[in-house]
C-alpha cells in the first residue's frame, strides 16, 4: 500500500485507540512495517510527520520491520523473502498490490504459486504509549 | 466522482468486458469524465480490448489511473504486466482494497467497473467497499446465460442495489424471452445487441470498435446515462 495512504490509515486508527482508551496525548507509536511491499521508512516518517494531528505533537513514530515468510500450499515448504535478484519492476509491482508475490514468485521447491503469505505483508499498529488525563 | 456503474453477469463469455469498455468509450464522446477499473484480477480483458500497453501508474499521494483513449484506466495488468495471476479468494480480496484505496481517480463523472462474472469475492467486496454502487447486468440469449444471471439479480434485489438494468448481448434470432424473464423480476429491460460479425476484428483498435453496430447499440445505453 503506497506510504502516505498508508500513514493516514495508521493515524486514523491510533487516533481512534486514543481516544477509545482516554488518552490525551500520544508519546510513542510502534508501527510493524511488513518486508514484502519494501515500504520506504523515510517516506513513512516523513507522511506521519506531516499527517499527525496535535495529539501526536509530542509522538515518537517507531518502525519496526517484521522479515516475510511464505508457506507453500502444495508441498508444505516454508522459506523467507528475498529483495535481491528482483527487478525495479516487480519490486514495484509488490509494493503497490502485494498480492502480485503471487505473479512473480514461486515456491522455491516445488515452483507452485500457491503459497501463503505468512508474515510480513501489510502496515499495522503494534503499541501506542501515552499519557491519560487523571482527575 | 460522480455514479459508479458495474458491468457484471453471471457467467464469462457473455460479452461483458466488451459492453464496459465500450460504454466507456462513448460516454468519453459524449463529453464525460471517465473512468474505468478492471476488477477481474484473474481473467482481465480489457486491456486487450483497449490495446493498453506501457501505461503505468504515476505515484503522488497514491497512484493516478493513466489516461487510455480518455479513459482514466485502472487495472491489475499496470502490476502483473498480463502474467498469470492465481490468487485465492482472500488475495483477491485484499488486492482488491489496495486498488480501491490507493488510487486517485480525480474528478469523474462515471466510473465504470468492468465486473469478474459470478457472485464471489470482487462482487461481495465492490457491494461492501463502494457505497453508490449500480449495476448493468449483461446476458446472451441461451437460457443458461440467464439462470445464471438471475442468480446475480437475485442476490442484488435481495440486497436492494440499484439495478439499472440487463442488456441483452449476442443476439440472433429476436426473441422475447430474455425480455419477458427481466420485466418478470420487475427489472429494466435495456435492448437487445445484435451478434456482430465484424466486432472481434475491431478488438485492440478502439476506433475500430466505435464504428461497429455493436457500439451503436451500447451508445444508446450511454445516451440514456449520459
Amino acid at each position: 500500500m503506497h506510504e502516505w495512504a498508508l500513514a493516514e490509515g495508521v493515524i486514523t486508527t491510533a487516533a481512534r485507540f486514543a481516544e477509545e482508551n482516554g488518552l490525551t496525548s500520544v508519546t510513542e507509536v510502534v508501527v510493524m512495517v511488513g518486508e514484502l511491499q519494501q515500504v520506504e521508512h523515510e517516506v513513512l516518517h516523513f507522511a506521519f510527520d506531516q499527517l499527525k494531528t496535535p495529539l501526536f505533537k509530542n509522538a515518537e513514530f517507531v518502525l519496526k520491520t517484521q522479515p516475510a515468510k511464505f508457506k507453500c500450499r502444495n508441498c508444505g515448504h516454508l522459506w523467507n523473502f528475498k529483495a535481491e535478484g528482483m527487478t525495479e519492476e516487480v519490486s514495484e509491482a509488490i509494493h503497490f498490490v502485494p498480492e502480485m508475490a503471487h505473479v512473480y514468485i514461486k515456491c522455491s521447491q516445488c515452483g507452485s504459486p500457491d503459497f501463503e503469505v505468512m508474515e510480513g505483508r501489510g502496515v499495522w499498529l503494534a503499541t501506542i504509549k501515552g499519557v491519560r488525563k487523571t482527575e | 466522482m460522480g455514479r459508479v456503474i458495474a458491468v457484471s453477469s453471471g457467467k464469462g463469455g457473455v460479452g461483458k468486458s466488451m459492453v464496459a469498455t465500450t460504454l466507456a468509450l462513448n460516454l468519453v464522446k459524449k463529453g464525460l469524465k471517465v473512468g474505468l477499473l478492471d476488477l477481474d484480477f484473474t481473467s482481465p480483458s480489457t486491456h486487450v480490448i483497449l490495446a493498453v500497453k506501457g501505461l503505468y501508474p504515476e505515484e503522488e499521494y497514491g497512484i493516478l489511473p493513466p489516461l487510455a483513449h480518455g479513459l482514466r484506466y485502472m487495472s491489475i495488468v499496470h502490476y502483473s504486466l498480463d502474467e498469470p495471476a492465481p490468487l485465492r479468494g482472500e488475495d483477491v480480496s485484499n488486492a482488491i482494497i489496495e486498488l480501491l484505496a490507493i488510487t486517485r481517480w480525480g474528478e469523474l463523472d462515471i466510473l465504470i467497473l468492468d465486473m469478474p462474472p459470478g457472485i464471489g469475492d470482487a462482487t461481495l467486496d465492490t457491494l461492501r467497499l463502494v457505497p453508490r454502487i449500480e449495476y448493468i447486468v449483461v446476458t446472451t440469449p441461451s437460457v443458461v446465460a440467464f439462470q445464471s444471471v438471475k442468480r446475480l439479480l437475485l442476490l442484488l434485489l435481495d440486497l436492494k442495489i440499484p439495478v439499472i438494468g440487463v442488456l441483452e448481448n449476442m443476439v440472433m434470432t429476436r426473441s422475447s424471452y430474455i425480455e419477458d424473464k427481466v420485466k418478470g423480476l420487475g427489472l429494466k429491460y435495456l435492448g437487445a445487441i445484435d451478434y456482430d460479425e465484424g466486432l472481434e476484428a475491431s478488438i485492440g483498435e478502439p476506433a475500430k470498435l466505435m464504428k461497429t453496430g455493436f457500439s451503436k447499440g451500447v451508445a444508446e445505453l450511454a445516451r440514456s446515462l449520459a
